[in-house]
C-alpha cells in the first residue's frame, strides 16, 4: 500500500518540476506566450486548462476500455471540445473581462497539446486515480509556469503585479516585454535556466 | 482593396506565428530543415484555405441558422479533423510522390493550434466568404514566410557556437522573439 501512494505521489510531483509543462515537455506553447502579459491573465489560463485537463483524463481514462484505437484521436477531441465548450460559457458568464481578455485562446485549449498529450501518454494506458494525479501535476505545473511568466513580464512591462504598482516612478517600463517578441524571449531565457538548474544539478 | 488589405494584415503585419502564437508547435518541430519547412507551409496553406471556404457555410447556413452557435468549436475541429483526412486520402490516391513528399506532415495539421485559430478569427471578425477564403489563404502563406525565414536560420545556427544552456528551443524562441521585433516593422506598412 505504501508502494502504492509512493507511485502515486510521483504521478503528481513530475509535472511539477521533472517533466514540468511547458519548459520542459514543450507543450501548449500557443497560451504560454499569449496570453502572459499579466499575472491575471496567466493564471486563469492556467486553472482554466488545469480544469479540462482534470475532467478529460478522468472521462478518457474512465472509458479507455471501450474506445477502440482506430477512433480514439477523434473521440478524445470531441470530448475536449466539450469541455471547453463548458468551461467557455462558464467564464463568459461568471468571469466576463477575463474571458474577454483571453478571447480566442479559451477556445484554442482544445488543441493545446498538453491535454491531448497527457490523454495519449498517460490517461488512455491507466486507470482513474492515478490519471487524476497526473493531470493535477501537470496543471498545477504549467499554471505556475504561467504565473512565472506573467510575473516577469508585468513587472518588467508595467512595473507592476496584479495591476499594483511595484516600481517606482524613476522606473521606465519595458514595453517589449507586454509584445509578442518580449514572450518568446522570456521564453527563451526560462527554458535556458532550468536546462542550468538541471545540468548544475546532474553536476555536468 | 479590402482583399488587399487582408492578404497583407494576415501574411505580414498580424502574422499569426510571430503575433497571436499560433502554430507554435509545428515552428519549432518542423523547422529544422528548410525542405521541411516549405513542405509543411504548403501542406498548411492548403489545409488553411480548404478550412476557411468549408468552415464559413457551416458556421452562416448551419450553426446560426439553427441558432446553435455555442456548437461552433466542436463543429469546427470535427470539420478540421475530417478535411485533412479526405485530403490525405486524396493525394495518397493521385499524386504518390506529393504524398511522400507531405504525408508526414498531415496528421499533424489537425492539431495545429493555427488552423482552428484561423476559422475562429474568420467568425469573430466577421468576414463574408471572399474575405473568409483570402484570409484562409494569407494565413497559410504568413505560416510558411515564418517557417522558412526560421529554418533557414536553422541551418545556419548549426555552425555556431551557442552556450550549452540554450542549445535547442531556449534558442531558437529567442530567435522567434527578434523576428517577431522585425515583423513589427510591418506595422506602418497600412496606415502610410
Amino acid at each position: 500500500m505504501a508502494e502504492n501512494n509512493t507511485s502515486l505521489f510521483h504521478e503528481f510531483k513530475k509535472g511539477l518540476w521533472q517533466d514540468i509543462p511547458p519548459f520542459r515537455l514543450v507543450l501548449g506553447t500557443c497560451p504560454a506566450l499569449a496570453v502572459t502579459n499579466s499575472v491575471i491573465n496567466g493564471v486563469s489560463m492556467g486553472l482554466a486548462t488545469l480544469f479540462v485537463l482534470l475532467s478529460a483524463n478522468i472521462i478518457i481514462s474512465a472509458i479507455r476500455k471501450y474506445v477502440t484505437s482506430q477512433v480514439r484521436i477523434g473521440v478524445y477531441v470531441v470530448i475536449i471540445a466539450l469541455l471547453v465548450t463548458v468551461t467557455d460559457l462558464f467564464l463568459a458568464a461568471e468571469f466576463p473581462p477575463i474571458s474577454k481578455a483571453l478571447g480566442p485562446y479559451v477556445p484554442l485549449i482544445i488543441v493545446n497539446c498538453i491535454i491531448l498529450g497527457r490523454a495519449e501518454a498517460f490517461a488512455q494506458r491507466n486507470p482513474v486515480v492515478p490519471s487524476i494525479m497526473d493531470a493535477l501535476g501537470m496543471g498545477i505545473g504549467f499554471t505556475m509556469s504561467l504565473f512565472t511568466m506573467g510575473l516577469i513580464r508585468e513587472l518588467l512591462g508595467f512595473g507592476s503585479i496584479l495591476k499594483v504598482k511595484i516600481l517606482g516612478g524613476w522606473f521606465e517600463p519595458w514595453i517589449v516585454m507586454i509584445l509578442p517578441a518580449g514572450a518568446f524571449m522570456v521564453f527563451g531565457g526560462l527554458v535556458a535556466l532550468v536546462n542550468y538548474i538541471t545540468h548544475r544539478r546532474s553536476g555536468t | 482593396m479590402k482583399l488587399i488589405m487582408i492578404f497583407i494584415s494576415a501574411s505580414l503585419i498580424n502574422n499569426f506565428v510571430l503575433t497571436y502564437f499560433l502554430g507554435i508547435c509545428p515552428f519549432l518541430g518542423v523547422s529544422n530543415k528548410t525542405e521541411n519547412a516549405l513542405n509543411m507551409g504548403l501542406a498548411t496553406t492548403f489545409v488553411m484555405t480548404l478550412t476557411a471556404a468549408v468552415t464559413w457555410p457551416l458556421y452562416t447556413y448551419v450553426l446560426v441558422r439553427f441558432n446553435v452557435p455555442f456548437l461552433e468549436y466542436v463543429a469546427f475541429i470535427i470539420t478540421i479533423a475530417a478535411l485533412v483526412q479526405f485530403v490525405e486520402m486524396y493525394i495518397r490516391k493521385s499524386s504518390p510522390a506529393l504524398y511522400r513528399a507531405l504525408g508526414i506532415y498531415l496528421p499533424l495539421i489537425t492539431t495545429n493550434c493555427a488552423v482552428l485559430g484561423l476559422a475562429l478569427f474568420m467568425v469573430l471578425r466577421d468576414y463574408n466568404y471572399l474575405q473568409s477564403i483570402i484570409f484562409g489563404f494569407a494565413t497559410g502563406v504568413g505560416f510558411t514566410i515564418a517557417m522558412l525565414m526560421m529554418s533557414g536560420i536553422r541551418e545556419e545556427l548549426e555552425f555556431a557556437d551557442v552556450p550549452r544552456h540554450f542549445r535547442g528551443t531556449s534558442i531558437t524562441l529567442i530567435i522567434a522573439g527578434m523576428m517577431a521585433l522585425a515583423f513589427m516593422g510591418f506595422a506602418g506598412l497600412m496606415s502610410g
